[in-house]
């Protein structure tokens, strides 16, 4: 006698190609950068020299005049929204069920990441410590409103 | 004299707490308590046979061997997932009821009973069979290192307790889940096989090994001792690499 085995209740789609591998091996090589890169962005503003009462427009002018510390802050801003973006986006593929809600939540979550990148990278390249108009007492020392 | 040895196993009472379920009847499934008298030497199982056997005979649950070997009663007990028939009662804190449940992720069909097809069809997918294109007229023959680099995997019983203790494949019945990826280690790391990349384009899925989490939930539910997130990683390295 033949057996016939049922067919389950919802065939498994062969997918086409995916970004998966390399959005997980994107997360295993920007943790442990993003590690180093953190850690010492903040000691090198918080403890070493003067420490955190060294902080000031005039501070953070100072580091962007530099173009290394601007490669770095780049990398630190790029590498940390694009890791969270990602894991966000992983938690939400695991919870969420309904594909409509999971592609708009998924697309909401790019679409502020992306925002983030972007005013983040013009804030590092066109930061002025001395913006027209601002309260006098708001500015560093050097600024020539003050 | 014989009598007596037997009397002196310790015997005690405890509560089996059942989430049970019968869909002719229920909306929904409920928790039903048995007070039973058992032994030091008695498993979960043999709790589980004094319920149909002597209480309430429409108590529904698989099991085959009884001795950990055909993988058919796993389940949820104290919120692990385990074998009935591996898991001995005194093991377990006998002051309070033991909770027992179907395990989670697969469709309820019946009290301890799953519906266990998304599971078979995620272990199909990958192939789970030799894969040679030459003439067997003799023995293929494997080194004994060629051997022990899968040894591990190879004692899968499929019971299902670490897919079903796995939090992505609650929310996510899609994701192939631990079974069938070590089972396609077991095949993938096997010299004698030669669809290792078939497998592994298989497994490189939206729901294939990346979306594990190294949970270690498999792990710990396996009743064999299968290092099963060991094998998904080794699994996640050979699609980077590309090969074995
Ligand atoms: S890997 Fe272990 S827990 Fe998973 S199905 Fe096989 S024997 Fe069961
Ligand atoms: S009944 Fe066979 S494994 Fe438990």
């Amino acid at each position: 006698m033949a057996v016939t085995i049922e067919t389950p209740n919802s065939p498994r789609t062969r997918k086409q190609a995916n970004w998966e591998k390399y959005g997980w091996l994107f997360m295993r090589l920007s943790g442990p950068l993003l590690v180093v890169l953190i850690f010492t962005h903040l000691i090198s503003n918080l403890v070493v020299g003067e420490g955190i009462k060294a902080i000031d427009f005039a501070f953070v002018a100072g580091k962007w005049a530099d173009p290394f510390w601007q490669g770095w802050d780049l990398a630190m801003l790029w590498l940390a929204l694009i890791h969270g973006t990602n894991g966000m986006r992983t938690i939400v593929n695991d919870y969420v069920e309904r594909a409509s809600i999971r592609k708009g939540l998924n697309v909401t979550l790019w679409a502020v990441g992306g925002l983030l990148i972007l005013l983040g990278t013009l804030v590092i390249f066109t930061f002025d410590p001395c913006p027209a108009g601002a309260a006098a007492e708001l500015l560093p020392s050097f600024c020539p409103a003050s | 004299m014989a009598e007596q040895a037997i009397a002196e196993v310790a015997s005690f009472h405890v509560t089996l707490m059942i989430r049970r379920f019968d869909p002719e009847v229920d909306s929904e499934p409920k928790w039903v308590d048995y007070d039973v008298e058992m032994f030091g030497t008695d498993r979960v199982l043999d709790a589980l046979h004094k319920v149909k056997w002597e209480i309430d005979g429409s108590l529904t649950f698989r099991r085959s061997c009884a001795h950990g070997v055909c993988g058919s009663d796993a389940m949820r007990i104290n919120g692990r997932n385990r074998l009935a028939c591996k898991t001995l009662i005194k093991d377990l804190d006998i002051s309070q009821p033991i909770y027992i449940e179907p395990i989670k992720g697969l469709p309820v069909e019946k009290d301890l009973i799953v519906d266990m097809n998304p599971f078979y069809q995620a272990y199909k997918d990958i192939n789970p069979f030799l894969m040679a294109s030459d003439n067997p007229t003799k023995e293929r023959l494997q080194s004994p290192e060629d051997r022990a680099r899968y040894d591990d995997t190879t004692k899968c019983i499929l019971c299902a307790a670490c897919t079903t203790s796995c939090p992505v494949f609650w929310t996510d019945g899609q994701y192939f889940g631990p079974a069938a990826i070590v089972n396609a280690h077991r095949f993938i790391f096997d010299s004698r096989d030669e669809g290792a990349q078939v497998r592994i384009d298989i497994l490189n899925d939206k729901e294939g090994v990346w979306r594990c989490r190294t949970t270690f939930n498999c792990t710990e539910a396996c009743p064999r001792g299968i290092e099963v997130t060991k094998a998904i990683a080794e699994v996640k390295q050979a699609i980077l690499r590309g090969r074995p």
